[in-house]
């Protein structure tokens, strides 16, 4: 038995799925499936089924696309956003969700993240961010906290972190967003305003991996990460009522920036309508 | 249980990661033998955080007919 939304919105015969107990990425996936399902349902609104299609890239984050039943496409390592964009510039009218890890998106795909949010490509990116490389047991990535150990980091981390929310902005991605595990309503909530964003749009959601990440770095089970993040990742509204003092250890779940750029393929429709016009005369 | 819904589990789904328990609000369940089993039926206000936070999918509510 499960609930209607798994049943409406996930390849039921594929579950359960293969993730660790305590892994987040079921959690981001349902809050995928809720946010695009709330879209749908929403009367005001004209968002059709078949007009998403989700792209995931390698990684254990990546086979959410195998569970989630819509048009999907599970395509190679870091290539996920490559593969989306070509989707999209072939049918812009398309909802083009894209789901990828912290090293799928921010190490071999970080070229691909920094330009397709530089062009403002019509995508919207969801970062499963575990701070490690889950699949292949636990290597360091580009997100993994300066200090932390990782198995190719048995004495700690050297590298400092990117930041993959900030990193967009400063690619120049029109919105950029950061939610997490325990804040599940207000990510679902996110999600949907990064769908609703017309040009290029990054959820950084911050995920646990409670076998690799948590357990080199003594960070307790599934149920501590959580409580970590209850703690040290706070809501817009209450982040900016909180004294200035009391920020310094937290980090904020919410919209970081925005922008009204110009989408790609909008643009891109304007080059060839004019041309078109060019040959006529 | 409260009102118009009620908790389902499917067992064989729950990885017994024990987030459903921790942050229920009404300490309605509790992990036994690696999986989640409703203790205080009769406390549960059905909020639906166990559902929200369950990364299998294995407990959620259901409407029940009146
Ligand atoms: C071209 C290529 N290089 C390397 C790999 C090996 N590989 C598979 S998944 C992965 C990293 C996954 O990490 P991340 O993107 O953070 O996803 P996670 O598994 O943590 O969800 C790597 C390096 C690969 N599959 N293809």
């Amino acid at each position: 038995m499960a609930s209607d939304l798994v049943h409406l919105y996930m390849r039921i015969d594929h579950l359960p799925q293969m993730w660790c107990p305590g892994c987040g990425n079921g959690v981001i996936m349902r809050d995928v499936a809720v946010a695009i399902q709330e879209l749908i349902e929403d009367p005001e609104l004209d968002f059709n089924r078949e007009d998403f299609v989700i792209v995931s890239g390698i990684g254990c984050s990546s086979r959410a696309a195998g569970y989630l039943d819509f048009n999907s496409i599970h395509t190679t390592h870091g290539r996920a956003i490559a593969f989306a964009t070509g989707i999209k510039f072939a049918n812009p009218k398309l909802h083009v969700v894209v789901l990828t890890g912290d090293g799928d998106c921010s190490a071999i795909g970080g070229n691909h993240l920094i330009h397709a949010a530089r062009r403002n490509m019509g995508l919207t990116v969801i970062a499963f961010n575990n701070d490690i490389y889950g699949m292949t047991g636990g290597q360091y990535s580009p997100t993994t906290p300066n200090g932390d150990k990782a198995t190719t980091a048995p004495y700690g981390n050297v590298d400092r972190p990117f930041d993959i929310a900030n990193l967009a902005t400063g690619a120049g991605a029109s919105f950029a967003a950061r939610g997490d595990i325990y804040h599940a309503r207000e990510t679902i909530d996110i999600i949907k305003q990064a769908i609703l964003h017309k040009g290029f749009s990054l959820v950084d959601v911050y995920s646990v991996c409670p076998t690799y990440y948590g357990r080199k770095n003594k960070k307790g089970d599934a149920v501590e990460m959580l409580k970590w993040q209850k703690e040290h990742l706070v809501p817009t509204a209450r982040y900016y009522s909180m004294p200035e003092s009391e920020r310094a250890d937290k980090k904020l779940i919410g919209i970081l920036s925005y922008n009204d750029y110009p989408e790609y393929t909008d643009e891109y429709a304007k080059v060839i309508e004019s041309c078109r016009k060019k040959d006529k005369k | 249980m409260a009102g118009r819904k009620k908790l389902v589990i499917e067992e064989s789904w729950c990885k017994g990661c024990g987030i459903c328990a921790a942050f229920c609000p009404k300490q309605v369940l509790e992990i036994q033998k690696e999986k989640v089993s409703v203790i205080h039926p009769e406390q549960c206000i059905a909020c639906g955080f166990c559902e929200l936070r369950c990364p299998d999918y294995a407990i959620y509510l259901v409407n029940v007919e009146e």
